[in-house]
């Protein structure tokens, strides 16, 4: 394998220092002087209910209250995939929380007391909270006007019902597949909602000048797509896109809840009601909780038939999402799981129903994983269930279905080429798979836990980046791109792209978080793609800086180009070992001739990427021949976990996980992204969930009650391995894996229990109380 | 409104607080000191850890008008002549993510630190286990102290 000077090296975060020494500014660190106003946001008490009226006199009056907007303000809808929501609620409020009006004040004490005398009228009307309640037929409606909503042509929803989207794949024949198998499995798996948890709020702050410049600060993955999003809505009000204009310093953690638009709406519109003020909004830990986009919950039906060596003749998954009362995003994590519900493995009959169903719950949207974690909680429970039946290793049974490059995938297109196998062998000799493991303390047993994992970025078929390079006059580079740090360690990855092309050092290139009237486009920082894609993008432009630089060269040495590379910041000659010529000299100032005269100027390299093979266009009934996925990620993890008998209290003793980075760009910072993301996987099934009353209000939206883990909560070991197969068409043969790290966690939890204490979990979380409980029970 | 005066950063610092303000909006707000973050409101996330006379207190537990003559220290403070051997190890070992939490982990572990300069792994995950970090799975926090630890 070619060796690189900076790609595939450990180098320290472009942004460590700053983060480190408080330096750091995040968007509610910014001063925006005297003038600042808070807003505050009077919420809906009530699941589903109609407004009757909203009396905001008293608020009016209220001492330092300069505006209260409500919904007739602003009667526009907005969304990222679907367009099914408002900016603030109109004639119908449909889950607790849900912004019904704002009060905007001197400071915020003022706000707060003011918005309490915002008076609204409601009537209640009856609320769907269970996904199955509301599938079914005659159910009461959330969206009475589905089929007039705008929408991606790759959703289909069904009018008057609450089905807002149903991806199906119908591959194969998976009846006939069924009756060749000579064993079938059928259950159901549940996954409750989750939340995000970063510890930053959302946060937002708007100022409409009185030119008409709308500006946000935002706490964002997504600052292009947000002003893509608040200028369409805004669009009544005269806004076009160059008048707005979003600023993304530096988040505090996305996974997810930071993409696309969730409260940053309301600052960009409050703004316009009380222009030349900054406006600033901010959620407490409770909204964070209630009013931002949730990990929507799932229930499953799956059905997998194997012959008697494991292999698979047919898969039925049956997929109902408690998407919540708005989906503009939620609806694509639904479209994403109906093509990969198949899991990483080769089936040839497959039948995948994946339903969106809107709940009178707070909206569904993105979160780290897409919906993968969610699926393949049952699957990966599914896979070791058989093996178990038939008398297959766990392990083996995988190998003998994984997926492999070429194979088709649910939706008839060639998988990539991958470390799967890979992936798998590495976990099975690093965890000791075949070593009996057996607690010292009687009361105690250990269990051992499998799990594959898989996923695409789930993005429309356009989703494009872009990158600018600038030469500074020492030869140190600025970056100029729109994805954002959101922790995973972007800016530093493509510091060290760039980098690795021009021969300059990564610690001399600045990479800035965004600002959309500067930074060229970027889609959004979300689906893991960015590495990928915005890594391409970063690598074209440093190649044409890099053409620009040589064609100089040429021009002004009469030097053949192609005997020209760059080193050390430097460009150098393979036929001339004497000639050197530093990149510094000329990269501004450009190349003085003997008459006196300069030839060049500043070197500006430009590259933009999109992935032009893709297509979301397929037959809606069978979901096969389109392109929609660019390609997919794999890998394998294990743990042991020791499980006490008395209590079901669990401790992980050590974890692995492998996973198919196609080339760590930065393998210290992958490393990160594997402890990291496991860790939080194993949040979701040891110690998290969210738990609403019947009324669908949340009852636990505080730290003390929603359990995030400690220091003290981690596994004793994780070991990090990270499989090389490149990505054909990544950076460095590079593709995306921040998310898929979490993916194995709660199967291979679930996996571990049944294998140490011998009862099975069938619903996330597998808190310590239901494997005792099951445990108790397994006998009677 | 009471006129307070806190030793900040070394400071002398003067400024109106109000009876219910706390710690922590002061902070940021009247006095302009940005890195402790406000992540929870009650306590549990750490974020916004500082030290009160030496002892890591959550500074939005803390109302303004009870620190009048004490001593706050913040990173701000910490890293006035450079940054310190534990900042300089949290930037080696790529500790931090977002980097939301690392001004409360570095508090915590700066108190550690001085009562305690060679802790144990154990001990180091006692010390911050107040500061929730959604990001790192705490293991390259921890493995950054512990390499100041064995110094």
């Amino acid at each position: 394998m070619k060796e690189y000077r900076y790609v595939g090296k450990p180098e320290i975060r472009i942004d460590g220092k700053e983060k480190v020494s408080g330096a750091a500014i995040y968007t509610d660190d910014i001063n925006f002087g005297p003038d600042l106003l808070y807003a505050f946001i009077v919420e809906s008490p009530h699941a589903h209910a109609m407004i009757n009226s909203i009396d905001t006199s008293e608020a009016e009056k209220y001492p330092e209250v300069l505006a209260v907007v409500t919904g007739k303000d602003f009667p526009y809808k907005f969304g990222l995939y679907m367009q099914d929501r408002f900016i603030f609620a109109q004639d119908r409020v449909r889950f607790i929380g849900e912004q019904v009006a704002a009060v905007v004040a001197r400071n915020p004490k003022a706000a707060k007391a003011a918005a309490k005398l915002v008076k609204v009228d409601y009537t209640e009307i009856p609320a769907v909270i269970d996904q199955m309640e509301a599938v079914k037929e005659g159910s009461d409606l959330l969206h009475e006007d589905l089929e007039n909503y705008n929408h991606v042509p790759w959703f289909f929803p069904k009018p008057k019902t609450n089905i807002a989207h149903w991806r199906k794949i119908r591959k194969g024949e998976t009846q006939k597949g069924f009756d060749e198998a000579d064993y079938i499995l059928e259950d159901t798996y549940d996954v409750p909602r989750y939340a995000h948890c970063a510890i930053e709020y959302h946060a937002a702050t708007g100022l409409c000048d009185k030119s008409g410049r709308l500006t946000i600060w935002a706490s964002s993955q997504s600052p292009h797509t947000q002003r893509h999003l608040f200028a369409e809505a805004l669009k009544p009000l005269g806004f076009t896109h160059k008048d707005v204009r979003v600023i993304a310093p530096h988040v505090g953690g996305g996974f997810g809840s930071k993409a696309g638009v969730t409260m940053e709406i309301l600052a960009a519109a409050i703004a316009t009601k009380v222009k030349g003020h900054p406006v600033r909004i901010m959620w407490s830990r409770e909204q964070e909780f209630y009013n931002t986009y949730q990990r929507l919950g799932v229930k499953t039906f799956l059905k997998i038939g194997v012959k008697k060596n494991g292999k698979i003749t047919a898969l039925d998954h049956k997929i109902y999402w408690d998407a919540g009362a708005y989906v503009e995003y939620g609806a694509n994590v639904v479209n994403a799981v109906g093509l990969s519900a198949i899991g990483p493995y080769n089936i040839e009959n497959a039948s995948i129903d994946s339903i969106c169903v809107y709940t009178n719950l707070p909206p569904g949207g993105a979160y780290r994983g897409f919906g993968y974690s969610e699926f393949l909680f049952g699957l990966e429970s599914h896979m070791t269930r058989i093996a178990n039946h038939l008398g297959i290793d766990p392990i083996e049974i995988r190998r003998v279905n994984a997926i492999r490059e070429g194979d088709k995938t649910a939706y008839g297109a060639n998988m990539n080429p991958n470390g799967l196998l890979k992936a798998i062998d590495a976990v099975e000799k690093e965890i000791e798979w075949h070593k009996e493991f057996k607690s010292s303390d009687p009361n105690k047993v250990i269990g051992k836990g499998f799990s594959l994992l898989w996923k695409a970025p789930a993005m429309p078929p356009n989703a494009s980046s872009s990158c600018f390079l600038k030469f500074n006059e020492d030869a140190s580079i600025n970056l100029l791109v729109s994805g954002m740090d959101i922790g995973q360690g972007y800016l530093t990855v493509m510091a060290q792209i760039a980098g690795e092309i021009l021969g300059v050092p990564p610690s001399k290139i600045r990479t800035e978080n965004p600002d959309t009237d500067r930074n060229p486009y970027e889609w959004q920082t979300v689906a893991s793609h960015i590495t990928w894609g915005s890594g391409n993008a970063v690598k074209k432009a440093a190649l044409n800086a890099r053409d620009q630089i040589f064609d100089l060269v040429v021009r002004t040495k009469h030097l053949p180009k192609d005997t020209l590379y760059l080193e050390d910041e430097k460009v150098k000659c393979t036929q001339n070992p004497n000639f050197e010529l530093p990149l510094k000299d000329f990269v501004v100032d450009g190349i003085q001739m003997k008459d006196g005269t300069f030839k060049g100027g500043p070197i500006l390299g430009k590259g933009t990427f999109l992935p032009e093979f893709s297509t979301a266009k397929s037959n809606p009934e069978t979901g096969q021949g389109g392109h929609p996925n660019v390609h997919y990620t794999t890998g394998a993890a294990a743990l042991i976990l020791e499980i006490d008998k008395h209590t079901g209290k669990m401790k992980v003793l050590k974890a692995v996980e492998a996973i198919d980075a196609g080339k760590a760009i930065n393998p210290d910072l992958v490393k990160g992204q594997i402890v990291g993301g496991l860790v939080q996987g194993l949040a979701t099934v040891l110690y998290e969930d969210m738990r609403y009353d019947d009324k669908g209000r949340l009852l636990n939206p505080n730290f003390t009650d929603y359990k995030l883990p400690t220091a003290k909560d981690i596994p004793d070991k994780i070991v990090p391995i990270i499989i090389e197969v490149p990505q054909p068409d990544g950076p460095f043969g590079a593709r995306g894996v921040g998310e898929h790290t979490m993916l194995p966690a709660a199967p291979m939890v679930a996996n571990a229990v049944a294998d140490g204490m011998k009862v099975r979990i069938k619903s996330m979380p597998v808190t310590a109380e239901k494997v005792v409980m099951a445990y108790l029970d397994k006998d009677k | 409104m009471k006129k307070i005066s806190i030793n900040l950063n070394g400071e002398t610092r003067y400024v109106h607080v109000e009876p219910n303000d706390v710690l922590l909006d002061v902070l940021r707000d009247k006095l302009g000191i940005k890195s402790p973050k406000s992540g929870c409101e009650r306590g549990d996330c750490g974020a916004c850890a500082v030290l009160l006379n030496g002892k890591s207190v959550r500074s939005c537990l803390v109302l303004a008008v009870e620190v009048d003559g004490q001593e706050i220290t913040t990173i701000e403070g910490l890293s006035k002549d450079g940054l310190t051997p534990l900042q300089e190890s949290f930037i080696e070992h790529n500790a931090f993510q977002c980097g939301f939490c690392a001004p409360g982990v570095t508090i915590s572990a700066t108190e550690l630190l001085n009562k305690n300069p060679h802790p144990s792994r154990e001990e180091i995950k006692e010390a911050i286990a107040g500061n929730l970090c959604r990001c790192t799975g705490y293991e390259s926090i921890i493995e950054a102290i512990e390499k100041v630890a064995k110094k």
